[in-house]
């Protein structure tokens, strides 16, 4: 069964309706990569997925916990998000971000909390960091931080909302690293990201999206090489 | 018949103001209290208690001090229950404070970008968790210059109390005055006092607004 179920899921804001109908299942241990224009719907679709967005029909299902139905908490728990603008804690240092939620939401001892934030910030590279506030990191460090603090909770699934797009070009690649080492070792990802290039080789489903449907959905390098429709094939161009 | 010298009446204009003061900080202490209250009511996702405190908010900013403390002082003694007038200025005081308080901290609580909000939600904090340890703490940075910048508005507000007996700064200027018939010398000194009182907050708030804006 899959992991994430997402069945004919229909969200409209009044009477623009973004998405019209999306079903997509992602297994677990997938590193599913969704592209497509904006505007296409993807970073909504992502946010259905925990919550932040509410739909008006179909349904989605997390480890079997179904959105809308399952208390958001719970679900909240299992689904960890990182977004564009990194959004951490401006008041708290950087292993304080971390060990915000592991202290408050799990009840986690704070001397426990204080070492799973150390080795976190020691797995996204970020060692020394620990802390610095994160108006003293750049930006490629910042985003680092708010992957270390979504993993802290342990989730079953990791969203990450075009989490590049906000970075100069040079820091791109650092984040990237650090969500390849998660794919590698089997977390799984759902990703909205104009990356195409890492949506190829670390990628194992590749989901195009195109007002507001699922325009294509395959292996990323069959998609890539053999675009089935005009659309695909004029977005891999234009993205390259 | 008993001579006021300039010291004498400085002297009782000085303990009067005592009272003052003492009034300005329960007034202020209790009105903050019970706007973190009314805050949390006028930024809950209930629109009942949105609505109820927004109705609070707009009954006591829309309606003079003065009329809140004659509702007070009289109102409640209709019901049989005696009122003095230290309880009537200090219940006026702190609802109109409050309404007030929980008005600019709505401002500063609304002004954390909504990432906060989503980031917290996110890592599955309740609403009283993400208000404690992310929003809060960031607002609270904010409202530290104009909260204090406030501050002399209740100090001047309690000059109101006198209209009900509560022997104050301004109450006992005019009882001074009464004795004396030297309105513009009491007078002055009364406003002299108030700007003493004032003038050191008004300052510390713009130094306030100043190193904090510089430091984000």
């Amino acid at each position: 069964m899959s992991l994430v179920d997402i069945q004919d899921v229909r969200k409209s804001f009044g009477p623009l309706e973004v998405l019209k109908g999306v079903s997509i299942e992602i297994g677990r241990g997938d590193v599913a990569a969704i592209i497509g224009r904006s505007g296409s719907g993807k970073s909504t679709l992502l946010r259905c997925i925990n919550g932040l967005e509410e739909f008006q029909s179909g349904a989605i299902s997390v480890d079997g916990m179904m959105v809308g139905k399952t208390d958001l908490r719970t679900l909240r728990r299992h689904v960890g998000m990182v977004f564009q603008q990194f959004n951490l804690f401006p008041h708290l240092t950087a292993g304080e971000n971390v060990m915000l939620a592991p202290t408050v939401v799990a009840k986690l001892q704070k001397g426990e909390a204080r070492d799973r934030a150390a080795a976190l910030l020691e797995k996204v590279g970020l060692a020394g960091k620990f802390d610095a506030y994160p108006s003293q990191l750049s930006g490629g460090q910042q985003q680092r931080v708010a992957i270390a603090r979504a993993l802290a909770m342990e989730p079953t699934v990791l969203l990450c909302d075009e989490i590049t797009s906000a970075l100069d070009p040079e820091l791109v690649n650092e984040v990237l690293r650090v969500v390849e080492q998660l794919a590698s070792e089997g977390m799984t990802l759902i990703l909205v990201t104009h990356e195409m290039r890492f949506a190829r080789d670390v990628g194992t489903k590749l989901i195009f999206m195109h007002q507001g449907r699922v325009h294509e959905e395959g292996a990323p390098k069959t998609l890539f090489a053999h675009p089935q429709t005009p659309e695909l094939a004029q977005f891999v161009t234009g993205a390259h | 018949m008993i001579e006021f010298s300039f010291a004498i009446i400085l002297e009782n204009l000085l303990l009067a103001t005592r009272w003052t003061i003492l009034l300005s900080l329960i007034a202020f202490v209790s009105g903050g209290l019970v706007g973190l209250l009314v805050l949390f009511g006028r930024v809950s996702k209930h629109e009942v208690l949105r609505l109820l405190t927004a109705g609070y908010i707009e009954f006591f900013q829309g309606t003079p001090l003065l009329m809140q403390l004659f509702l007070l002082f009289f109102g409640i003694a209709l019901f049989g229950v005696e009122v003095s007038p230290w309880v009537a200025a200090w219940l006026a005081l702190t609802f109109w404070t409050s309404a007030f308080l929980s008005e600019i901290w709505r401002g500063c609580v609304e002004s954390v970008p909504r990432g906060q909000w989503e980031a917290s939600g996110t890592l599955a904090m309740t609403y009283l968790e993400q208000m404690r340890y992310v929003i809060l703490p960031q607002a609270m940075r904010i409202a530290v210059a104009p909260t204090v910048g406030f501050s002399v508005q209740v100090i001047k507000g309690t000059a109101l109390a006198s209209i009900i007996g509560f022997v104050e700064l301004t109450k006992a200027g005019t009882m001074l005055n009464n004795a004396t018939f030297r309105p513009f010398l009491v007078y002055s000194l009364v406003a002299l006092i108030y700007f003493c009182l004032c003038f050191p907050l008004s300052w510390c708030s713009k130094r306030l607004e100043a190193r904090l804006n510089v430091a984000r």
